[in-house]
This record gives C-alpha cells, sequence and structure tokens, in this order.
C-alpha cells in the first residue's frame, strides 16, 4: 500500500508555510464551490496546475489516490444523471436535447453542461487539498493552526495523528501477514463473511498495540512538560516570507473573484445557452 | 552532612487496581551527584520507583501512599511543578518520538516551556553537541538506527538541565554493542553535567561496565541491598531472585575462586586476582575442557550440534536449504539482503545474530512468504518453496512475532490457540484435543478457560508460540524471543524453546542477546550489511572480537577474563563455562 503523507522535496511550494498553504487550499475550495462559472473554475484548474508542477510532487505518488476519487467522481456523475437527469434544464432554462434515452431520461447539452461544471469543480479542488497534504510536514502544520487561533492541544493532536499513520500503517501490514500465516485469509478468494472475520482478527491485536502506543505517548509527553503553559512555541514555526503575503493575497483575490462572478452572472450559474458565447 | 537530594522515609505504594502494595517500606535516599543503579527482577517494584520520581505517580497513576518523598526537600506536587525537576528517558525511545525530526523532538520540552524560536535552536545545537547527534537533527525518527534514537532521547532531556537524570531500562531496545556505548554515553553525561543518575535495569553487568556508586536492589517492592557495585556483584541474594551476575564472578566461582569485595569484582576492569586464584581459573578451565569435550552437549539430543555444519551435508538432507538469496525492496531499490545460502538440519537450535537492519527480519519473512526474494531458491525438505503460500508455509515452519499484542487476536486461550485449526476446517474434536495437547507443551493447561487479558508478558509470548506449534510445524522461527525480559523469565523462555528442540523442533533463534546464543544455540549464523559473513559454533564467534563486532555483539567479559588470567586462547574459557551452565540447568529449571 502506497503511503499517503509528506513528502520531503526542495521546492518554492514547501518553502511556503503551512497556515499560507491552508488558507490558500480553503480560499480556493471556498471560491471553485461558490460559483458554477465554468471560466472561474478553469482559472483554478489553471492555477493548481500551475501549482502542482511548482510544488516537485510527481503524479506517480498520487496514483492510490487519484484513482479512488476517479471512481468517486464517476459514481458522483452517473448518480446525478439517474436522480435529476433534467437538474441541467431547470437551471439554465432552456432545453436542448440531444439523444433520447427512454422514459424520463434523455440527453441534454444542459445536463452535460451541468454535470461538465461538477466535474471541473473536482479538478480544481482535488489537487489544491493534496499539494497542500504532500507539501505540508505535519509539525509545521501544527504550529501554523496554532497561529490561526486553533488551541495548541489539537493542532498538536492533528500534527500528531498525521505523524502516526504511517507506523499504523506499518504495524497493520505486520499482523495481517501474522495472521495469514495462521491461514486467515482475507484476500478476494475468501468470501465476504470470512474477510468481514479476518479483517477483525487483525483489528483486534491492532487496537490494542496502538492503546497501548497511545498510552505510552501521552505519559511520555507529560513528562516533557506538554500541557504545562497556556501557550507553547514550535521549533519547526516558520516566518512569513514575501512569497507568503504573495499567496495569501492570491487566495484572497480568487475568493472576490468568485463573489465577482455571482453579480456578474446574477445568481451562481454562468449560463452560455441564453447569452450565447 | 549535606542534605539528601531524593528521599524516601517508610514509603509505600498501592496501585488503586491492586489488592497488595507494589512499594513497601522503602526507605532510601539519594545525595547529589550520585550515579545509581535500581535493579530488581520483573514486578519487582524498580519501574514504580521510578514513576514515584518523575511523578507519574500519583499524578497519573493513582493510589495509596503511606510514608513520604521528598525531592530537593519538597513533596512533588503535580507532574510538571516537582520543585527540582526529573528528566526521564522511557524505555522505549521508539514510541515515545513525538517530533518529525530530531531537532524537533529534541526541543519538544522547550516549545512546551513557550521558549522563543531562536534560543531553542542554540540549545537544541548544544545539548544534540553533548550526546553526538548533531548530525542528525534534521532527519525523521524513520531514518534513525536504535542507538541513535536513543541520543536523541537523551538530548531531549538534557535540554532541560534537570538536575536528576532517570533512564528506564535505557538498554532494553538495544544491541549489546549499542547497549555498550549507551551506558558509555551515560557516564560521560554524569561527568559532563553533574547530574545526579539513577539508571533502573535488570541487566547488571551491562550497566556495571561503568563507574556505579551504589546498587540498590528492589524484589516484591523492598529494598534487598543497598550497597556498592564490590558487594553486589558476589551477593548470592542475587541468584535468589533470579537476577544474573555478572559472567566473570559466575566462571571464577564455578573455578572455586572466592570472590570477595575486596578484590573489587564489581567491574572487570577494576578486578584483582591473586596468582593462585589465576592458575586455579587456568586449571579449572583446562581440566573442565579436556577431550572427550561431553559436558557441553549432554543435555541435547542431536549429533549434528557438535559437528561443524559443512560435515553432515553429506549425511542428511537439510530441513532449510536458502541457495543464493537475495532481497532488493521495491519502493526504495536498496538491497537487505544479497547472495545468502546457509542449511539447517532436522534438530538444530540455531541462532541468526546480527545489528539491527542487517537483514535478520527479512530473511525470516522470506522464509514465512510474507515477502518474495528477489534471487534465488528457498527449499523446504528439497522441495523449492517459491509456489507455496502463506498458510501453507505456516504449516510446515512456524514464526513467532516479537510482541505477543501484535499477533493475539482472541480474548480467550482457547480460542486464541484453535483459530489456525478452525481456519483450517478441522473438525471441533480434533481441534480441541490438539489445542490441549500443544497447551500441554506449553506448561498453558492450566489457563485453558482463561482470558489472555490475565496473563503476564512471558506466558502470552508462550500462547503466541502455542499459535505456531498446533499447526505442527518442523521448524519454529522466534524473532527476539527474549527481548525485554528480565533474567528469570527469561531463562523459563528458553528452557521451554530448549524442551521443545529436545522433542524434535527445529529452533531458529533471531537475536542480538550475547548470553542466548551462548548458552542455547551451538550455532550461529552471522549478518552483517544483508550478508551472511559467518557461519560457526557460538563460543568461536564469541571468542572471536572482530566477527563479533561484526554482529553487533559485546565481546563476554570471558574473553576479558582469560586475557586478566593468562589464558591465550579465550575459547577454552568459554567453553568451560557453557559446560557448568549446561550442567545446572539440565536439573529442570523452567517450566
Amino acid at each position: 500500500m502506497a503511503l499517503f503523507g509528506y513528502i520531503p522535496r526542495n521546492s518554492q511550494v514547501h518553502r511556503l508555510t503551512g497556515a499560507t498553504k491552508l488558507i490558500f487550499t480553503l480560499a480556493l475550495s471556498i471560491a471553485a464551490m461558490i460559483t458554477f462559472d465554468t471560466r472561474f473554475i478553469a482559472f483554478v484548474i489553471a492555477l493548481s496546475i500551475i501549482l502542482f508542477a511548482i510544488s516537485k510532487v510527481r503524479l506517480s505518488e498520487l496514483k492510490a489516490v487519484l484513482v479512488f476519487i476517479t471512481i468517486f467522481l464517476v459514481i458522483n456523475n452517473v448518480a446525478i444523471f439517474l436522480f435529476a437527469p433534467e437538474h441541467g434544464v431547470m437551471i439554465y432554462g432552456t432545453r436542448h436535447e440531444l439523444l433520447r434515452i427512454s422514459g424520463r431520461y434523455a440527453l441534454t447539452y444542459e445536463q452535460l453542461f451541468y454535470q461538465l461544471n461538477v466535474t471541473l469543480k473536482y479538478f480544481a479542488i482535488v489537487p489544491v487539498a493534496l499539494i497542500f497534504f504532500l507539501t505540508t510536514e505535519p509539525g509545521e502544520f501544527a504550529s501554523s493552526l496554532n497561529t490561526i487561533k486553533v488551541h495548541y492541544k489539537i493542532a498538536f493532536a492533528v500534527s500528531l495523528a498525521m505523524r502516526y499513520i504511517p507506523d499504523v500503517q506499518r504495524s497493520f501490514r505486520e499482523i495481517s501477514q501474522a495472521q495469514q500465516a495462521r491461514g486467515v485469509d482475507i484476500s478476494k478468494k475468501a468470501s465476504l463473511k470470512a474477510r468481514v472475520g479476518g479483517i477483525l482478527t487483525i483489528l483486534f491485536p491492532l487496537v490494542f498495540s496502538s492503546l497501548d502506543k497511545i498510552e505510552m505517548i501521552s505519559n511520555a509527553m507529560e513528562l516533557r512538560g506538554f500541557g504545562r503553559l497556556k501557550r507553547r512555541t514550535w521549533y519547526s514555526a516558520r516566518a512569513f516570507s514575501k512569497w507568503d503575503f504573495a499567496v495569501i493575497t492570491v487566495s484572497l483575490l480568487c475568493v472576490g473573484l468568485s463573489v465577482l462572478t455571482l453579480i456578474v452572472n446574477g445568481g451562481r450559474f454562468y449560463n452560455p445557452f441564453t447569452n450565447p458565447f | 552532612m549535606n542534605e539528601p537530594l531524593i528521599e524516601f522515609s517508610n514509603f509505600t505504594f498501592k496501585y488503586r487496581a491492586q489488592k497488595k502494595p507494589t512499594l513497601t517500606d522503602i526507605s532510601l535516599r539519594i545525595f547529589k551527584g550520585e550515579k545509581i543503579l535500581i535493579a530488581g527482577p520483573s514486578g519487582s517494584g524498580k519501574s514504580t520507583l521510578g514513576s514515584c520520581l518523575n511523578g507519574l505517580i500519583p499524578f497519573n497513576n493513582p493510589g495509596t501512599i503511606t510514608g513520604e518523598l521528598l525531592i530537593g526537600g519538597k513533596k512533588p506536587e503535580s507532574v510538571f511543578s516537582l520543585g527540582v525537576s526529573v528528566g526521564t528517558v522511557l524505555q522505549d525511545t521508539d514510541a515515545q518520538f513525538v517530533g518529525l525530526s530530531s531537532g524537533e523532538d529534541i526541543a519538544f520540552s522547550l516549545e512546551n516551556l513557550a521558549v522563543t524560536q531562536n534560543e531553542m535552536k542554540k540549545r537544541v545545537q548544544k545539548a544534540a553537541k553533548l550526546v553526538e547527534a548533531s548530525g542528525y537533527l534534521t532527519h525523521s525518527p524513520q531514518r534513525l538506527s536504535g542507538g541513535q534514537k536513543q541520543r536523541v532521547s537523551m538530548a531531549g532531556v538534557l535540554i532541560d538541565n534537570a538536575p536528576i537524570l532517570l533512564f528506564d531500562e535505557p538498554l532494553a531496545a538495544l544491541d549489546p554493542l549499542t547497549g555498550k556505548y549507551a551506558t558509555a554515553l551515560i557516564d560521560e553525561i554524569a561527568r559532563d553535567t553533574g547530574c545526579t543518575i539513577i539508571i533502573i535495569e535488570h541487566r547488571l553487568e551491562d550497566v556495571l561496565w561503568k563507574h556505579i556508586d551504589r546498587v540498590i536492589v528492589l524484589d516484591n517492592g523492598r529494598i534487598i541491598a543497598d550497597a556498592p557495585p564490590d558487594e553486589i556483584v558476589v551477593s548470592e541474594k542475587l541468584d535468589k531472585i533470579g537476577l544474573r551476575r555478572p559472567l566473570y564472578v559466575t566462571a571464577l566461582e564455578r573455578a572455586g575462586v572466592s570472590v570477595m569485595p575486596g578484590s573489587n569484582p564489581g567491574r572487570i576492569e577494576t578486578l584483582r586476582l591473586s596468582n593462585g586464584d589465576k592458575e586455579k581459573l587456568r586449571l579449572w578451565a583446562k581440566a573442565v575442557t579436556q577431550p572427550p569435550f561431553e559436558n557441553a552437549s549432554k543435555s541435547e539430543t542431536s549429533k549434528n550440534k557438535e559437528e561443524p555444519p559443512e560435515k553432515e551435508a553429506q549425511e542428511n538432507t537439510p530441513l532449510l536449504d536458502i541457495k543464493n538469496v537475495g532481497f532488493t525492496y521495491d519502493e526504495t531499490g536498496t538491497a537487505a539482503l544479497r547472495d545468502v545460502s546457509f542449511k539447517l538440519y532436522p534438530g538444530e537450535m540455531t541462532a541468526i545474530v546480527g545489528a539491527n537492519g542487517a537483514g535478520k527480519s527479512t530473511l525470516a519473512k522470506l522464509i514465512v512468504g510474507f515477502e518474495t526474494e528477489s534471487a534465488g531458491t528457498i527449499c523446504y525438505n528439497g522441495e523449492d518453496m517459491s509456489d507455496f503460500t502463506i498458510p501453507e508455509r505456516a504449516e510446515r515452519i512456524g514464526y513467532v512475532m516479537q510482541n505477543p499484542n501484535q499477533m493475539i487476536c482472541k480474548p480467550m486461550i482457547f480460542d486464541e490457540v484453535a483459530l489456525g485449526l478452525r481456519v483450517r476446517g478441522f473438525p471441533e474434536s480434533e481441534v480441541a484435543e490438539r489445542v490441549e495437547r500443544v497447551l500441554d507443551v506449553c506448561g498453558l493447561s492450566r489457563f485453558v478457560k482463561w482470558p489472555i487479558s490475565a496473563l503476564s508478558y512471558g506466558q502470552k509470548k508462550r500462547v503466541t508460540i502455542a499459535d505456531a506449534l498446533v499447526l505442527n510445524p518442523q521448524i519454529i522461527i522466534l524473532d527476539e524471543p527474549t527481548a525485554g525480559q528480565d533474567y528469570k523469565h527469561y531463562t523459563d523462555i528458553m528452557e521451554f524453546l530448549a524442551q521443545l528442540n529436545c522433542r524434535g523442533v527445529t529452533v531458529l533463534l533471531i537475536t542480538h542477546d550475547m548470553h542466548l546464543c551462548l548458552e542455547y544455540a551451538k550455532r550461529a549464523i552471522v549478518f552483517s550489511d544483508g550478508r551472511l559473513v559467518a557461519d560457526r559454533q557460538t563460543y568461536e564467534l564469541l571468542s572471536d572480537p572482530a566477527l563479533a563486532k561484526k554482529a553487533s555483539l559485546r565481546e563476554t567479559s570471558l574473553y576479558e577474563l582469560a586475557r586478566l588470567c593468562g589464558i591465550d586462547d579465550a575459547k577454552v574459557l568459554i567453553k568451560a563455562y557453557l559446560s557448568g551452565f549446561g550442567a545446572d540447568n539440565t536439573a529442570g529449571r523452567g517450566i
């Protein structure tokens, strides 16, 4: 199983502070969620592709996640069409039929355009979120959360969780191998019931060994004074550079631009059917 | 007279969940600048005593206290607000690593004190320099070796400038050679900082290798001895409570030399022997090892063990035949094993030794099929195993992981051991019969109806061995079977394995415990850097300092004793020692 987490590299994106990246990710997600304006979403996609290139993250490192998201995307699209085949027509107020299927189902340009926008939104938001996770060091991320006024205990808990994901994955692997040696089959060959049972025999030791570990860590942290004061400082905190300010400015501009499209389009949707381009 | 820094007066502590007190009537004074070793078998209360010092008791683990504990003249008020702080290095340095990099981890306690970043960076540098960890401040924990992790942990405690440093079983997770360095490092820290040092450990000899002022021995929650090492190592009390005395002391006593505190036996470096005593040892070693050298093997069943492995090749089919095996990790492309070949014969009890990361565990994973070799073949009884699935291999080769908590998956002992048979579809009557038989062999019959949670660590370990044995494998592979066990439990487990071995099960031990190797395995296969670098009789390995170092084993103190007494060939002394050991143990200790 590919590990999904921070990949240290030397890129301009990595050098931004976690707070900046978090603000950028949130701002872009909000901006892309507010509006269905195809032109604006295309702009956001362009922005995230550029960012991806700068971050030096390789596409191959995202394979597992991308496959998962693609499956989800397909399911989402099929579901929209099954449950609301005329939603596009309702939104854009016109009906240009492309293909009659049967009963209430027909393919319209409006529906296609609507679903295209939904799909594009995925492409706008997902890469930005992935880049955020892959280029932000958990410790630094905790300090960033703390800068934006999240309590440091919560911030630290989040970063500790991120820090232990690879460990848990490794234990899972070891335990599952040991159980397979005893004959527990969790492969596709086994029946569903046997597989569920098999997974349970792995979870039992995993949960118990993790609980042991949690107690150990919390004692270790307390012995070293965690929680002693109302505030704490961060060894890996980074000062904002001019790049950070630039990126935050761009983030805010994006949100502004997104709101602007609402006014220009007189609603969330950009309608090419009534005002042809 | 100056005031004690730590003072226990008639101190008794009982955990809330327990009926009897864990510590009873402890009276103990520790002065500034002292270097103290607290020793005792598992369950003697030594870790509890440590927790009282750093405040985990009673603030995180509540219970009842009678009597008094003063640290720096004050009563502890909370884990944080100890008037004089106690810096603690916990046993498992791996699990307590909270930082994403060494530097961040070292800085942790300063972060909690809201020290500015600039100041932190400076102090991290300084602390890292003190423990020689400056070279890997930016490395992530995964990239550090066990010894490096421990240095980082030490730096993380030193940075606080605590006047008292508490080390809780600092050697438990380290191989012998790294453990030796760790002991030396603690000694240096003591000298550089002038801190009061308290070490909790049951591996006496490994700690006493460097200077210690006083040893405090606990048993059943009471202090049974409080004396300088010179007196402690000759005390018969240690044998009674199952603590192991240094090998050289035992060897001298076997030879009929009476070791007195006056000859400074606390450390082998300070040991003084009269010429008469040296002569006694020489004569003893010679007498015991006069050919025919039978004593050492008289408790064993198989004749293979005495002969070098090559000779057997013509007589027997090997049970396991590893041919030119190599393994490379896909993700990183690094080779973990290169061109490894050896044969394992029926009835052997063999140790695979080497530093952490030398490829020992990787080899075990290839044999049981968790990973697939990238080169070479592994044959079982002459049959190529490459088409065997993991469950199929498990019926031939049992594998026991280091941590039993990672293997046990049922709440009841019977169900736990029965699992392997039930998933294979055996009828319930046969399951019951086989499980009972195996529990009997493992000395667990009394516990058939018990929940797992009621068992001790050592008993859990035996349950996992039963898990593997119930499938009737010919070979059983154990990964660090004695890690973290005190001498008594360790002997129990090893005696049990020796008995299994006598019943015809071939045993392969993966270990870096030198004593285990020395006393139980006749043959040792040494790995270093992914290669097999030696395959020979254990006593030969341990009397070859260069090779022992390669295997990350510490040269045994018997080697130094041989030098001290003018025995040219250390092998003779080691053999002599082993023969005495064999005789002792067949007396039926253990299960």
